[in-house]
């Protein structure tokens, strides 16, 4: 069985506002849109389209949280994951944690490639490919924008501050994907009614022999700083007179 | 005590200036001892650089042609052997930094810190989550490594005028040979690097076009900027993506900020919180762009572009 694994995290709509709870613990979640993480999504669109070029034979969906993740998986097997998994808690889980429940479910399922999210858009760690590609000791390649699998390898493009990056890492490896990758299918009806004899199992973190909880304290969370609001100028003499003034030309 | 490695940056042959920024991020730290760690083929000119930077004790030389590219998997297995005996390990938050760092963390059994924004102890980290949109303080365990990566936008780059001691060391890790480099695009454009400039101009959608773009580069080259743009504009194709600027592509700081035919999508002003004065013209006076806008001019780009390159002679 040609297998690709790809993580699915429950997060907070990216439409959503971001409010600082006003005890400064958090950030306000209850009563929030969830939905998957975008460049979750984006990687479970590549791992269709690999399978749709007849490249692999199941893609399975990976996820840990909460009890309504299953939300989430549904719509990750609505567009066309083959199975999923929940690996259930309501615990803070560090990224090292998260990668070492990915690397036994890897284990045991033996995907020839794993597919995540260059980053999660709630707590922007961008840790846990680079972490699960160490621990199972395969490559790695993040941000990809583009990637080909041919003959055992597969040709990635990343991108890099200075442009471009173009690598070869023998598979199985484990790739994060960039927004340029691709762009994620709408789920059609008819699709979320067949995702719902899909097989979706549900697991503990003790069943990987893994301990749950957050890599730090959290000290507190506060709202950014604001800017000061500017001034409006009328014309172009008036923006290089303040430019200068302030000796930024 | 705080024992500090921090993780070069560099393209083969000079010093990134992250690494610069990174040694000033671990300066915060009180009574800290700062090395840094030149992980290179050819590191003669790199690890120079890295010695003159105020604040560092020892630079740290890994010379072998297996670190010719930045390659994660290879570069990775080498620094956490480097970071035995050091209590902290930094890098910086670019992409080389956001590829390796991470996987040394796993190396040595810890999470990482992403992103350190401010320095409130040994331990103690502030950091941007939700796009920027919350500022998270972190207490990281005392008695295990911290790894960490350092937001460059939010510390200037350490001065120059150290004498660190230069030290070739081998740390004797099992490399792999599963990853390998092929090719690397984006070529020098002659202006200045878009993470370092202190003036940058960019462009929006409401160029409307490559052929368009043309008003940004010029404006930039009378100006001595860099020059940026939105991921409107680069998902449209104008510009190539390297030059995004926004939570999804660089996190800049500059002096000086040109936001032109930009609204300001959230995703956008993240990039450029940190911008000393932010100028904003945009034919739409209500674009949110105006919110954030230290001097706003409301008007036609295609009219005042040309008039502002005139006008500053």
């Amino acid at each position: 069985m040609r297998r690709i694994m790809v993580g699915v995290k429950r997060v907070v709509d990216y439409n959503v506002r971001i409010r600082v709870k006003p005890d400064n613990t958090g950030v306000i979640t209850e009563g929030v849109k969830m939905s998957i993480n975008p460049f979750d999504e984006i990687a479970l669109e590549q791992a269709l389209r690999i399978k749709e070029q007849g490249l692999a034979d199941e893609v399975l969906a990976v996820s840990i949280g909460p009890a309504d993740t299953q939300q989430q998986l549904r719509t990750a097997l609505a567009m066309g994951a083959d199975r999923a998994i929940l690996v259930q808690t309501d615990a803070a889980m560090a990224p090292l944690s998260v990668a070492k429940v990915f690397q036994k479910i890897a284990e045991a399922e033996q995907p020839f490639l794993t597919l995540l999210g260059k980053q999660a858009i709630d707590e922007d760690n961008g840790q846990t490919a680079q972490m699960l590609a160490a621990l199972l000791d395969r490559p790695q390649a993040t941000s990809c924008s583009k990637v080909d699998i041919a003959d055992g390898k597969a040709t990635v493009t990343r991108e890099v501050d200075s442009g471009l990056e173009t690598l070869e890492v023998d598979l199985p490896a484990v790739l994060s994907v960039d927004l340029r990758l691709n762009e994620p299918r709408y789920v059609k009806l008819p699709d979320i009614m067949k995702a719902k004899k899909k097989p979706l199992d549900i697991k503990s973190v003790a069943d990987y022999g893994v301990a749950e909880g957050a890599a730090f304290k959290t000290v507190k969370v506060d709202p950014p700083p604001s800017r000061q609001k500017g001034i409006i100028v009328k014309d172009v003499a008036e923006l290089v007179g303040v430019l200068k003034q302030k000796g930024l030309v | 005590m705080s024992k500090i490695l921090i993780v070069a940056e560099h393209d083969g042959g000079k010093l990134n200036a992250s690494t610069a920024k990174s040694v000033t991020c671990a300066a915060k730290i009180a009574g800290a001892t700062i090395d840094v760690a030149v992980l290179a083929a050819d590191a003669a000119v790199i690890a120079a650089e890295a010695a003159a930077l105020a604040g560092v004790s020892k630079v740290l030389v890994v010379e072998s042609p297996a670190n010719k590219e930045p390659l994660a998997a290879v570069l990775a297995p080498q620094i956490a052997k480097l970071a035995a005996g050091y209590t902290h390990v930094f890098g910086p938050s670019t992409t080389f930094g956001k590829d390796v760092m991470p996987r040394v963390a796993a190396l040595l059994g810890v999470s990482q810190v992403s992103d350190i924004m401010a320095v409130d102890g040994s331990h103690t980290f502030k950091r941007p989550i939700y796009a920027g949109n919350a500022i998270l303080t972190v207490e990281a365990p005392a008695g295990a490594p911290v790894v960490a990566t350092v937001r460059v936008a939010s510390f200037a780059a350490a001065a120059a005028g150290g004498s660190a001691a230069i030290e070739k060391v081998d740390p004797g890790a099992a490399l792999p040979s599963h990853t390998r480099f092929v090719s690397r695009s984006g070529a020098s454009t002659g202006r200045p690097d878009l993470q370092s400039a202190a003036k940058v101009v960019s462009g929006g959608r409401a160029l409307g076009s490559a052929e368009n773009f043309k008003l940004i580069y010029s404006l930039a080259d009378k100006l001595g900027a860099a020059v940026g743009a939105s991921r409107a504009a680069v998902d449209a194709g104008y510009v190539p993506n390297d030059l995004q600027v926004g939570q999804t592509g660089k996190i800049i700081a500059p002096q000086v900020y040109f936001a032109i035919g930009i609204s300001g999508a959230i995703q956008h002003m993240t990039g450029i919180k940190d911008a000393r004065t932010i100028v904003a013209i945009n034919k739409d006076g209500e674009a949110p762009i105006f919110e954030s806008a230290d001097i706003g001019l409301v008007g036609d780009l295609f009219k005042i572009v040309p008039e502002l390159e005139k006008a500053l002679g």
